[in-house]
């Protein structure tokens, strides 16, 4: 189920959603399904890798990082088999555009991936989705089942001989699994702990081997940028920020739901307009702009184009597309709580700074809510996340830290408020960030 | 070889190969970069973030134990940046650490506790409730302690990558991570207590160690470990005269940390309740305890007696007792009893090995070579269960040379799960599979061959020769069971040889020969237990027993003299790859004397003393270096570090009796006569394993 689109919208990747029975193979073929992955079994690796480089397309699970870049870093001479990795273990809070994408249009998941394999010469697939969605695993193996049945996926590709095959792998519950070599562990059976990096997926992924490994909604947008055209996709979004983005938008807005919006869509357009403005007319107090990792907005900071390169100017992060909308009863210490509570739960154990950062963190927050917080406490909670804060293994830790100090720092009277045995002067009131 | 790298640590141009991680350059350089989870020799972890440095051009801190070297790479690691790092991780990691120091077994010797002190801050700004879980105990050996738990890893791949357990795990997540044994509450695994050893803090505590003393209360005394033949240094923590823990920290010796279960823990027989510390002499038929004077006197007057009748004597020597003694026991015998009649038990077949390998040099293996070995070749060994630090030799360099292994056993073995090829083949027939392998071995630069108790004979010359065929270099160890059991055969303790593998004129008999012998006038028995598995077919002969306890020969005897056990003489041993080591006394046990001062005693009683000489180890061991052939090593070279003796070199011109050889078969857990009395290896539950459940029940009472 989806939210009703909206008008602004510009819809290429969720452009299927709504048809019925959209997650079918037949209404996929109907609607240019494939048509992508035949133009691709036309060109070469490299006219594949160039194509995605033209499209402007950069990573959507969070760090942006070009897609055809990434791509072009595999050894394609290496003697070892070639794997797609299809990251779907979608955990961030405030994040929740890659079940919809899977719900919805399953087989755009799958032709994305089989151009990247054509990019490689990877002949097998997988799709890694995170075991709070059994559903989503059960609606992917009917696809890959229609795929297989159609020609599609397999030993000879749409007739061409070239062979394909495609799984979907469970996860078991882990935030951490969604960063890309704690997956692989997870995906080989292990500990879900990050692996050491250099060296990255491209060069020893799966069974460690030459891997591409993305997140779903790149390779769903791989998918219409082979069937529509890189050009095409490239102008929807803003410079160097290609094509159009999924946003996630929940907390106090009239119309919480997942939006195609073109890249470099102004933040408060997508409050007021997409989202139907604050709830119940209450005014806007913060926005967390890319999933609970990112360094929340004041109001007055909300007024952003949404793109990679804009809001790393304001020191926050595009991430994955997660806006969360916090109105102005919203106390920032109990959401700062909440998202350390979550980091705390999800940090792996795998390193020190993360392992115990996260748990003093959230029992000093939460010591702090109760109205026993000290003003030294204050200066505490802004150091401990500093000293966090690039030292992990994996970006857990960062992930962690700059919301935390990105909290402090934007919003210390509301910490100053909590101080002196004085109750939360906010509860009650709100429920987004409720325990 | 590379061209080095050139790189700046502190303002200090040092070079490096390439490769070579920036913590190990700076460490090879005096500049320490502190750590926890990073250890020499195991995998890759990154964990602990105390090695954070400050490498120029890199927008943050760089983890040093996973960081190359690189050209003009510009290091700090001394900077505000780096201190602040390693001061709020140790914050960090103080958090849910009990600070419980004061009653903490590694107070003292803890890594944290240095790290604090040297780069910790002075005060604590943790005001929140501490993380708290109840301590376990995973083994009689091995208890954890979770909330001291760093969470480094360092046993978990102690136990996976050195051993091969891999009985060690992490179970939960985040900062209620804890490690876990193989067996939900309990570990079955080696026992080998390396998890111990090598946790940087007091997480995991040693079952017989535990709250017993403070480590600098302890004085250290380095000698040999005297269960199986593989010669560990074992570091013995003394206090009070009493043997309180085995380890090897420093890692001196050939051995490095590695100790297995009886190195570690099973010097315990030695102040068992059992132990005997008084002469005995059979009076109407039973044992009562006499002094040394007139027990020494009893032997003597008898020896005399039977010597001066020419009487037929029986003397067996030991495979635990110090090159020294067994030297000095076989010229009592031969120049002051004027008998050949001198054998011990014999565990593998070092003669044909050594007389097959004559006429060549550096043929024979050295406990560094199955470590520096590219290939190996296992014939007729469980070597993880048998010789426990081989097969860790082994398994660090299938880790750090990528070596390749071959098996040949007759039950499945733990190399097989790394072997390139493991062939089953009864033992005894274990030769048959050397042509299946040929073409394999062939292919390989190197080869190290380590055979077991079942190739002996004709086989090992056959061995030898399929060796040499390969046309490359080719090194080879003749395993054999215990701790001298080496030293045993080139001190000559056999009827045909002499020291230094010099064949007897006339050979005497051998040990299963005088057990038959009817007409048998005294048999002379020291630290070994013959009449375990077999009678004595002489009913008049004088039977003198020197033992640790009262074994099923000492009860036949007809005088016990209590000897001193390894750990309370000094002298020297011969390890399973010929490389002597020195033993120093680390206690006294009341009442007992080593097996050299009882034989020198004997000497005296029957006036032989100006002809035997002195019996101090160090002139008996000048005497071996004069007349033992690859003996001739000073003994400060010894008590600094394992030296090969070399015996090689000429034919052994002897008659074949390596029918008389027989493998002990030792595991992990026994230990002849010693194991008997080890409480600790009988407590483990691996052992239980083996035992019936009536043998188990009888066990625990």
């Amino acid at each position: 189920m989806y939210n009703q689109p909206h008008p602004l919208e510009v819809k290429v990747l969720t452009r299927r959603f709504g048809l019925p029975n959209s997650r079918s193979i037949d209404t996929y073929m109907a609607n240019d399904g494939y048509t992508g992955l035949k133009k691709a079994l036309e060109m070469t690796p490299e006219q594949i890798v160039d194509y995605v480089k033209l499209s402007g397309l950069r990573g959507r699970g969070g760090a942006g990082f070009p897609t055809g870049l990434k791509w072009s870093f595999v050894p394609r001479t290496s003697p070892k088999p070639k794997y797609i990795m299809v990251n779907a273990d979608e955990s961030e809070p405030g994040t929740c555009k890659d079940r919809l994408l899977i719900e919805n249009d399953p087989h755009q998941v799958i032709e994305g991936a089989m151009i990247a394999g054509l990019a490689i010469n990877a002949e097998q697939g997988y799709i890694y989705i995170r075991g709070e969605y059994r559903y989503l695993i059960e609606l992917m193996d009917k696809a890959i089942e229609e795929a297989y049945a159609k020609g599609v996926l397999g030993e000879n590709v749409m007739g061409t001989g070239k062979r394909f095959h495609f799984a979907t792998h469970s996860g078991a519950g882990a935030y951490e699994c969604g960063e890309e070599s704690a997956l692989l562990e997870s995906f080989e059976g292990k500990r879900g702990n990050p692996r050491i990096r250099p060296p990255f997926p491209a060069v020893a992924g799966v069974y460690q081997s030459p891997t591409i490994l993305n997140n779903v909604e790149t390779y769903s947008a791989v998918a219409p940028i082979f069937q529509q055209g890189a050009e095409y996709f490239c102008g929807l979004g803003s410079p160097k920020n290609g094509g159009t983005r999924l946003f996630c938008v929940s907390g106090h807005v009239e119309r919480p739901g997942v939006y195609e919006l073109p890249m470099g869509t102004n933040l408060l357009k997508i409050i007021h307009e997409v989202a139907g403005g604050v709830r119940g007319g209450k005014k806007l107090k913060a926005v967390i702009p890319g999933g609970s990792s990112c360094p929340v907005l004041k109001a007055d900071e909300c007024d952003i184009n949404m793109d990679f390169d804009s809001l790393a100017a304001a020191k926050s992060m595009l991430g994955s597309g997660g806006i969360v909308v916090m109105d102005e009863d919203t106390c920032i210490v109990k959401a700062a709580l909440r998202i350390m509570r979550f980091y705390a739960h999800e940090s792996c154990g795998w390193c020190i700074p993360c392992r115990e950062g996260t748990t003093w963190l959230r029992k000093l927050l939460q010591r702090f809510h109760d109205g026993m917080g000290t003003r030294s406490d204050i200066v505490l909670i802004g150091d401990l996340s500093k000293n966090m804060l690039g030292r992990t293994f994996c970006p857990l830790g960062d992930a962690a830290a700059m919301p935390t100090i990105a909290f402090v720092e934007k919003f210390r009277d509301e910490f100053e408020a909590h101080l002196d045995g004085k109750p939360c002067p906010k509860e009650n009131i709100s429920r987004l960030v409720a325990a | 070889m590379a061209d080095p790298v050139t790189m700046t640590i502190n303002g200090r141009e040092i070079q490096a190969a390439p490769g070579t991680l920036v913590i190990e350059a700076a460490r090879k350089n005096g500049i320490e970069i502190p750590s926890f989870c990073y250890y020499e020799g195991y995998s890759l972890q990154a964990a602990c973030r105390m090695c954070l440095v400050e490498v120029e051009k890199a927008p943050k801190l760089m983890v040093a134990c996973t960081l190359p070297v690189a050209p003009g790479m510009v290091v700090h690691t001394e900077s505000q940046k780096v201190k602040d790092a390693r001061k709020y991780t140790l914050e960090f990691l103080l958090t849910n650490h009990p600070l419980d120091c004061p009653v903490c077994d590694k107070g003292g010797e803890c890594e944290l506790q240095d790290m604090v002190f040297r780069y910790g801050a002075g005060e604590s700004r943790f005001t929140e409730e501490k993380l708290h879980v109840q301590e376990q105990q995973w083994s009689p050996v091995v208890f954890y302690d979770g909330p001291r738990c760093i969470l480094c890893f360092r046993c978990v791949r102690a136990c996976n990558e050195g051993m091969g357990v891999g009985a060690l795990g992490v179970v939960n997540r985040g900062s209620v991570s804890l490690i876990a044994p193989n067996h939900g509450d309990h570990l079955e695994c080696d026992e080998c207590g390396q998890c111990i050893d090598i946790c940087p803090v007091g997480a995991l505590t040693s079952g017989t160690y535990r709250y017993q003393t403070r480590p600098w209360e302890m004085e250290h005394t380095g000698t040999i470990c005297t269960h199986c033949s593989n010669g560990c240094k074992t570091t013995l923590g003394v206090r009070n005269d009493k043997i309180i823990r085995g380890n090897n920290r420093d890692r001196s010796g050939i051995n490095g940390e590695f100790l297995c279960v009886k190195g570690r823990y099973a010097f315990d027989f030695y102040d068992h309740p059992e132990r005997l510390q008084s002469p005995m002499i059979r009076v109407n038929g039973k044992l009562e305890p006499v002094s040394w004077s007139k027990a020494l006197k009893h032997v003597a007057e008898k020896f005399s007696e039977i010597k001066a009748r020419n009487g037929k004597f029986g003397v067996i020597g030991s495979n635990h007792t110090t090159n020294e003694e067994n030297f000095y026991l076989q010229k009592f015998v031969r120049q002051g009893l004027g008998s050949n009649n001198i054998d011990h038990k014999r565990t593998g077949d070092v003669v044909t090995l050594i007389d097959a390998l004559s006429g060549t040099t550096g043929t024979l293996a050295t406990t560094a070579d199955l470590y520096e070995g590219k290939t190996f070749l296992i014939l007729g060994a469980d070597l993880a269960i048998e010789q426990p630090f081989l097969s860790f030799q082994i398994r660090a360099s299938m880790r750090h040379h990528a070596a390749k292994v071959f098996v040949v056993t007759s039950k499945e073995v733990r190399e097989d799960a790394y072997a390139k090829k493991s062939i089953r083949k009864a033992a005894g027939s274990e030769i048959e599979a050397l042509e299946e392998l040929r073409e394999a071995l062939a292919a390989e630069s190197d080869l190290v061959i380590v055979f077991g108790s079942s190739v002996k004979g004709e086989a090992v010359r056959k061995l030898v020769a399929f060796g040499e065929s390969l046309g490359k270099p080719v090194k080879y160890c003749a395993l054999v069971d215990y701790s001298n059991s080496r030293g045993a055969v080139d001190m000559g303790l056999m009827a045909e040889l002499h020291p230094g593998y010099h064949p007897s004129e006339t050979p005497g008999m051998t040990l299963p020969e005088m057990l038959a012998d009817e007409t048998l006038d005294a048999l002379w028995v020291i630290n070994e237990n013959p009449l375990e598995a077999a009678g004595l077919a002489s009913d008049k002969a004088f039977v003198v027993v020197q033992d640790l306890f009262l074994t099923e020969t000492a009860q036949r005897a007809d005088v016990v003299l209590p000897s001193a056990s390894a750990y309370e003489k000094n002298g020297t041993v011969t390890n399973v790859c010929g490389e002597i080591q020195r033993l120093q006394k680390a206690v006294t046990v009341m009442g007992t004397k080593p097996d050299l001062e009882i034989i020198g005693l004997i000497a005296k009683e029957m006036g032989l003393a100006p002809a035997m000489g002195p019996w101090v180890s160090e002139t008996v061991y000048g005497e071996i270096r004069r007349s033992v052939k690859g003996y001739d090593i000073a003994l400060p070279l010894v008590a600094m570090a394992a030296q090969q003796t070399a015996p090689v070199n000429g034919r052994v011109n002897v008659a074949d009796k390596s029918a008389l050889i027989q493998g002990a078969h030792e595991t992990l857990f026994t230990s002849g006569t010693l194991g008997r009395y080890s409480k600790v290896l009988n407590s483990v539950i691996e052992k239980r394993a083996g035992m019936s459940l009536a043998a188990q029940e009888e066990s625990h009472v």
